[in-house]
């Protein structure tokens, strides 16, 4: 289980993440959602140990990680597939594949094949650079890249921004069986009608501090939600 | 002028520049992977010249070679520690002013310590072989140095390709916080990078000064400035960018002299970079417009 305990992240003079506290059982979705600037994604950020948290814990399985470097983090088996998805656009699909398994030594043959049943696409086009692939192609490969290390928890970052409404329904069938698979996903979304109806858990974050919580039918029925993040 | 002294000009000239070439690349690396420019580099070079010096006092030539190649290669990852990692999250120019001043601690650490007198260069028996083809006589140096300049350049780009350092390498140069999370240590990246631009610093002086016989503190700054020049025309962040820009300020600055400009030939490569800045600023390789610095 991770565990974020009382996480305060400042830019500068800018509290970004003002003392949160949640928790991403093993097994489950959860998702963090909340407009734009919420600190949604530097939350996630300081948990991978790109940036560096002001005070608080992030815990994983009894594990302080606070401090960590992200080459560490990434080894204790979290990954982020980042927002605006940061292909490396002049390498092919394969090599971008391969350097999601950077730290790994096994041979990555079969998981490969494995990325290539779950997303038919990319493997017609591994040979092509990266950086010609369509939107909703680079965040299959970006989802498939953070696959390849092997993630107890797979962190998610806006996975349907910019992307077309069929595409979305796609990702998120795709997120629902990674995580049947048994890897446990955190999620960021903008969305928030198609992230409460996928997770287990939701969070909803406001300037930087988290205003409430329950589970993702709780939220999708809650009056409050209903008015500020779908729209109803 | 005839055939035998063209073709005798034109050895020179490439003999000059794959060594000017594999001292270009070192610039090139650490700015495709830092966006600096490493101003101390040309020192690192003129180091490896005194290294040399001392190593061959007491040993063959044979184990001379690997015990410069190793003190360049040390003196390189230290600066790196000492001088630039700290000022990683600094502006670009807190690191670009450390790399001068690193440049001209090197130069008065050298004067302090060897004098400002130019030292004799030992001559490596095997490189000094004289050959003769009809009327055209070269050492050996003359005709290594652009094979070997040739042959590295192809291992580098092997490694860069085809390993999982190198691709470590493209991935920080591209996309420094992505490489991150891939599980990459840019710290090490950045190490390797140092590792390969100073081994190949090394191999330069070792080919430079067997040909010019002599070692002096400021012996690095202008093979330095214009091995700068020689990456920025051929398009800073390019191997074979660095390469080409290399060859053609060796080849052209061998011609100048030989037509008699030599005093010439050195403001000639100035012109040449205040002529691509001009025209074509992202140099013969480059792509993207190349950040001011
Ligand atoms: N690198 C940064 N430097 C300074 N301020 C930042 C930086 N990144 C984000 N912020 C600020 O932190 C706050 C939270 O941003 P962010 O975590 O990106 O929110 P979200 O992902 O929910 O949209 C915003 O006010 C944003 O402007
Ligand atoms: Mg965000």
């Amino acid at each position: 289980m991770l565990k974020i305990t009382d996480l305060c992240v400042n830019y500068g003079g800018i509290e970004a993440v003002r003392n949160i506290s949640f928790e991403v059982p093993d097994g489950k979705i959860v998702t963090l959602i909340g407009a734009n600037g919420a600190g949604k994604s530097t939350t996630l950020r300081t948990i991978i140990g790109l940036v560096k948290a002001k005070e608080g814990s992030i815990n994983l399985d009894g594990e302080e990680l606070l401090g960590r470097s992200t080459t560490v983090i990434v080894s204790k088996g979290i990954t982020l597939s980042p927002e605006g998805r940061h292909m490396f656009p002049d390498m092919t699909v394969l090599e971008n594949l391969k350097i999601g398994a950077y730290l790994r030594t096994d041979d990555l043959n079969e998981d490969i094949e494995r990325m290539y049943e779950l997303f038919p696409i990319l493997k017609s086009r591994k040979w092509q650079a990266a950086g010609t692939l369509s939107g909703g192609e680079q965040q299959m490969l970006a989802v498939a890249r953070a696959l390849m290390c092997h993630p107890k928890i797979l962190m998610m970052d806006e996975p349907s921004l910019g992307l077309a409404p069929k595409i979305v329904r796609q990702i998120f069938e795709i997120i629902k069986k990674i995580n049947e698979q048994g890897t446990t996903i955190l999620l960021n979304e903008q969305n928030a009608n198609m992230a409460l109806q996928a997770a287990d858990y939701a969070y909803v974050m406001e300037t930087g501090r988290i205003t409430m919580s329950g589970t993702g039918k709780e939220l999708l029925r809650d009056s409050s939600v209903k008015k500020a993040y779908l729209g109803l | 002028m005839n055939g035998s002294v063209i073709l005798q000009q034109f050895l020179t000239g490439i003999s000059l520049g794959g060594a000017y070439a594999l001292i270009a690349i070192g610039y090139t690396m650490v700015y495709g992977i830092l966006r600096m420019i490493n101003f101390a580099h040309g020192d690192i070079f003129m180091m490896a010249g005194y290294f040399m010096i001392f190593s061959m006092a007491v040993f063959p030539w044979y184990v001379s070679i690997p015990v410069t190649l190793a003190g360049t290669v040390l003196l390189g990852v230290v600066i790196e520690r000492v001088a630039y990692r700290p000022l990683r999250t600094a502006p670009r120019m807190s690191v670009m002013i450390s790399a001068i001043g690193v440049s001209y601690l090197l130069q008065n650490l050298a004067t302090y310590i060897f004098t400002a007198i130019p030292m004799a260069y030992p001559s490596i028996p095997f490189l000094k072989q004289i050959f003769q083809f009809g009327s055209v006589s070269a050492s050996l140096v003359t005709l290594v140095t652009p094979v070997l300049t040739i042959v590295l350049v192809i291992a580098l780009m092997q490694i860069i390709n085809h390993t999982k350092a190198g691709m470590a390498m493209r991935a920080v140069s591209k996309d420094m916080e992505t490489a991150q999370i891939m599980g990459i240590s840019v710290d090490k990246t950045i190490t390797y990078t140092f590792i390969i631009g100073c081994l190949l610093a090394g191999v330069g002086s070792i080919l430079y000064f067997t040909d010019r016989m002599t070692v002096y503190p400021y012996s690095g700054s202008l093979p330095g400035l214009k091995c700068f020049v020689a990456a920025v025309i051929g398009g800073i962040g390019s191997i074979p960018g660095a390469v080409v820009g290399g060859f053609l300020i060796g080849i052209s600055e061998t011609v100048l002299v030989s037509l008699g400009y030599s005093t010439f030939s050195d403001a000639f490569t100035f012109i040449l970079l205040i002529v691509f800045l001009l025209f074509r600023p992202t140099g013969i390789f480059g792509e993207k417009a190349t950040e001011k610095v």
